[in-house]
């Protein structure tokens, strides 16, 4: 289950963070922060392979004793950063992947808004069902 | 003057009557006209207001500068509030409730009232206020009651609207105190005010209680509001200065503002039907709305771009988040465009947030954008029935007219219509397409694309099985054919021998006949034995595929190359009418026995029993299961001596001896009689069978003799008793030459080579396959396996 989802901007700021556990808020801000370091690493290193869905997205990007972090970037550098929880049955590769499906689709839909400016804070109340329902449910 | 520090409210209220008494806009009011009426309307003794004036200041000057008419207003609220009129008491006196100004029995300025009362309230927290739903029961009511009751005492309205108006603005008292406040001086100028409040107010309060007066007033002044309130949607700063002057402005620019409604009346019912039920669109409202699309672009089938419409309803002074909730509660299908629906959807959410609704989380339904003509014409209805509630606009008894419902509806089922024929296109297109495939999949016959058609393309094989089949029973006919293994069942064998003899039979026939023939008949395993015992083994012999057609009768010691060679002989003699005939395992003894009359075949065939028998024997001991050591003994005795005849001799005798070792010879007869029963059946043509006798790939010796005993029977019996038949046929055979037996030893020996070859052979296939079985199961374990231990992966 997804405990923290976070979005963040080309120039590295964060459009959208949201954390299910209140009390570790924090360090799931910490975490994000931490490894964009390592999506900086990996969309460098398959700069110069062709852009398709895989690269999107990028996979585990460094597993912890408690939680995993997966990462994914989109073709206009924007990311989203996934605190998964280890304790909770390990989500498979496949349903990490759709659940950046669906982020992606409902990021799509909030660029899509023209009241939305590009680089400011995602309030779009459907992108939070969205993730709320991710958080919950992990799927 | 004494500093006057005025509440917000206060501030606001009095510089809209300030505004309001300004007519010429000077910054002065001077003492005359709006502003007497105003302090009349405050209903206050007129020394009272004298008081005022003189201590605001005006009296002095000679007319209400701004500050002295706050001043006043303020004093006139101390007076009103029943505190003496002090100059101190402007600033001490906290708490004033607003001055209110009497009401004058107009409907306008009921409707002035109300809208000033509305429109402090939308300055201040209108916007923020939910109408509670009395208050929409309220207009519901007076609306509904349009209708019924056209005319309507001011008074009423006054009733009506102030309580409509104060659950629309939140409760507190000094609202009503401020609609009164305003009535009176609005009250005084009907006229200016109007065409900004009066229609606007009017149409509301007419919404509410529906006045016929109020109608005509809304005729009247429908016209100019919609352009001020166009233009005070379009631009801040003159409404706010026509704010006392037009409170329909501040109220647009609060409430419906962003719509810039044509007709307020639209904007008032449209309120009230949003009261009442939200997410309604009414006709008058979706015909706005359909106007306002237009004005963004033209084409009522087309889209209107996100900027366009971002453009648009940031007119509406909205917030950006609420707009941006909005567009994603409207833009149905997220292409980031409206289509006239979704605008309308759009616009009403506005209208209603306007009014203070708050948004829904999901797009109600009846805003949904209409994908099915049904669903059209029940919206219509509904705004039909809206239209009614919501009461008579000044536009008269508005779009009733099924002219515009059916305008409004055209529209979204033309969209809709589109979209279905679309989606039937589509669908139609996936018919289509599903048809062609089925077209295509008959495919044509010239096609190469061919339904595979079963074809026995490996004769092998065929030759495999029945050379299996002619091994578990061949092996006995054979008699080079060292593989007598299948032998755990006699009496199946027996039949198969039959089976095989008449195969071997056959192909043996067709060999001499014809060398190669790939058919799937018997004669063709009979082929493919024939030609693997050539091939095989013959290198001495070797003849060609096709046996060599003269065989003599070699004398061959070993029964079994006898046999065969009778077989051969035989075969070549008759023919396949022999051939055909001998599937059952027609022992060449029969053929001897059958002597009587008796071609040369026939002892011919009796040799070729006699050499089946004498093969039997000597497959005995490669086949242990073989039981009848005896006759093989017998056999062995009997084979020394090389003639046919005397072998062939032997076999009867042998049988004999069998028949006569048993003590019951009668059992002995039971049983070949038995077996001569299952051969019977298996072979027809006993005669012919018999003949052919020798034609049948050697069967386990013992079924040899014994088919031939029992070939023999039947016709023994028919002929003579058994044993004294088989004696007698016995006795028949010694005459064939010897010579022939030679040429069979050598060719059965051949035989025997290559029968050797193809058990071995045979085993190694049957061992092979039993390998294949194996792997192939192992392979299907690993699968499993690996099934089981690769992760789940979701699809």
């Amino acid at each position: 289950m997804a405990v923290c989802i976070a979005v963040i901007a080309k120039e590295n700021y964060p459009l959208y963070i949201r954390s299910i556990p209140a009390e570790h808020e924090l360090k799931f801000h910490y975490t994000v922060h931490t490894s964009l370091d390592v999506v900086d690493e990996k969309v460098s290193a398959m700069g110069k392979a062709l852009v398709d869905q895989r690269e999107l997205y990028l996979g585990l990007l460094y597993p912890t004793e408690d939680y995993k972090v997966y990462g994914y970037v989109t073709n206009s550098k924007v990311k989203f950063v996934m605190v998964v929880d280890s304790s909770n049955t390990a989500l498979r590769d496949n349903e990490i992947r759709s659940m950046f499906r669906k982020l992606h689709n409902s990021y799509t839909d909030v660029m899509c808004n023209p009241f939305y400016n590009p680089g400011d804070r995602i309030h779009s109340r459907a992108f939070d069902n969205m993730v709320t329902s991710m958080m919950v449910q992990g799927c | 003057m004494e500093g006057l520090t005025l509440s917000d409210a206060e501030q606001k209220y009095y510089s809209d009557l300030f505004s309001y008494c300004d007519i010429e806009s000077t910054k002065k009011v001077a003492s005359n006209g709006r502003v007497v009426e105003l302090f009349r309307a405050a209903q206050l003794p007129n020394e009272v207001v004298l008081q005022i004036m003189e201590l605001c200041g005006a009296t002095r000057l000679g007319y209400f500068g701004r500050s002295q008419f706050y001043i006043a207003l303020k004093l006139v609220a101390v007076a009103q509030s029943g505190l003496p009129l002090r100059v101190e008491s402007i600033n001490t006196v906290k708490d004033l409730p607003l001055p209110r100004f009497g009401a004058s029995k107009n409907e306008q300025e009921s409707r002035h009232t109300t809208s000033y009362s509305s429109d402090t309230e939308n300055q201040g927290s209108y916007s923020g206020v939910i109408p509670p739903p009395p208050g929409r029961v309220q207009v519901k009511k007076g609306s509904v009651s349009h209708d019924t009751v056209q005319p309507r005492p001011s008074t009423d309205q006054q009733e009506s609207t102030s309580p409509v108006v104060s659950p629309q603005q939140s409760p507190p008292t000094s609202p009503h105190s401020w609609r009164k406040h305003n009535r009176h001086p609005s009250g005084g100028n009907n006229e200016r005010p109007l065409p900004g409040p009066g229609p606007f107010w009017s149409p509301f309060s007419e919404a509410q209680t529906g006045s016929s007066a109020g109608d005509a007033m809304w005729s009247g002044h429908s016209p100019p509001p919609p352009q001020e309130n166009w233009v005070s949607f379009a631009d801040t700063p003159p409404t706010s200065t026509l704010l006392a002057m037009h409170p329909a402005s501040v109220q647009d620019q609060t409430t419906v503002r962003t719509v810039a409604s044509a007709t307020t009346a639209n904007e008032i019912r449209r309120q009230s039907s949003s009261y009442d039920d939200p997410w309604k669109i009414t006709d008058e409202q979706r015909q706005y709305y359909v106007n306002q699309f237009k004005t963004i672009q033209p084409d009522l089938n087309g889209f209107i771009p996100g900027s366009a419409a971002k453009e648009f309803f940031t007119k509406s002074k909205l917030p950006i988040l609420e707009l941006s909730h909005i567009w994603e509660l409207s833009d149905f299908d997220k292409d980031g465009a409206l289509t006239l629906d979704e605008f309308c959807a759009a616009f009403h959410l506005v209208v209603a947030r306007k009014n203070g609704y708050d948004l829904p989380e999901k797009l109600p339904e009846s805003l949904m954008p209409k994908l099915i003509d049904l669903e059209d014409s029940a919206d219509v209805g509904d705004q039909s029935g809206e239209v009614g509630y919501s009461g008579s606009p000044a536009e008269a008894p508005p779009s009733k007219s099924p002219s515009m419902p059916s305008l409004n509806q055209t529209w979204p089922e033309l969209n809709q219509s589109s979209e279905w024929e679309t989606f039937s296109e589509r669908s139609s297109s996936s018919q289509t397409l599903t048809q062609f495939d089925s077209n295509i999949a008959p495919a044509d016959p010239d096609t190469a694309i061919v339904h595979p058609v079963p074809i026995r393309m490996t004769p092998s094989k065929i030759h495999m099985q029945e050379m299996e089949l002619k091994r578990t029973g061949s092996d006995h006919t054979n008699p080079t054919s060292p593989l007598l293994v299948k032998p755990p069942d006699l009496s199946e064998e027996n039949k198969i021998n039959s089976s095989v003899k008449f195969v071997s039979g056959n192909t043996v026939a067709d060999g001499y006949s014809s060398s190669d023939s790939f058919t799937s008949d018997p004669e063709q395993i009979g082929n493919t034995v024939t030609r693997q015992r050539s091939h095989s083994g013959t290198s001495p012999d070797n003849t060609a595929p096709p046996p060599p057609p003269p065989r003599p009768h070699p004398s061959h010691s070993r029964s079994s190359s006898l046999d065969m060679n009778r077989t051969f002989t035989v075969t070549t003699g008759q023919q396949q009418a022999g051939v055909v005939a001998h599937p059952p395992a027609v022992p060449p003894r029969p053929q001897p026995s059958q002597a009587p009359g008796s071609h040369v075949h026939r002892p011919v065939d009796a040799e070729g029993l006699i050499t089946h028998t004498s093969t039997s024997p000597q497959q005995i001991p490669e086949q242990p299961n073989f039981a009848d050591f005896s006759q093989f003994e017998v056999f062995a005795a009997s084979s020394v001596n090389e003639e046919p005849d005397d072998e062939a001799e032997m076999h009867p005798e042998v049988l004999q001896v069998e028949k006569t070792s048993d003590p019951s010879s009668s059992l002995r007869v039971a049983k070949p009689d038995g077996r001569v029963e299952e051969k019977t059946a298996a072979s027809a043509p006993a005669n012919v069978g018999k003949s052919t006798t020798p034609l049948a790939p050697p069967p386990k010796p013992i079924r040899r003799r014994l088919k031939s005993e029992d070939e023999l029977r039947p016709e023994v019996d028919e002929h003579s008793q058994k044993t004294g038949v088989l004696a007698a046929v016995l006795a028949s055979q010694p005459s064939i030459p010897r010579s022939v037996g030679k040429d069979k030893k050598a060719i059965q020996a051949s035989i025997r080579r290559n029968k050797e070859t193809n058990t071995v052979l045979a085993r190694l296939n049957s061992e092979l396959q039993q390998q294949l079985k194996d792997v192939l199961e192992e392979r299907i374990s690993l699968e499993v396996q690996l099934e089981q231990l690769r992760p789940f992966s979701h699809l």
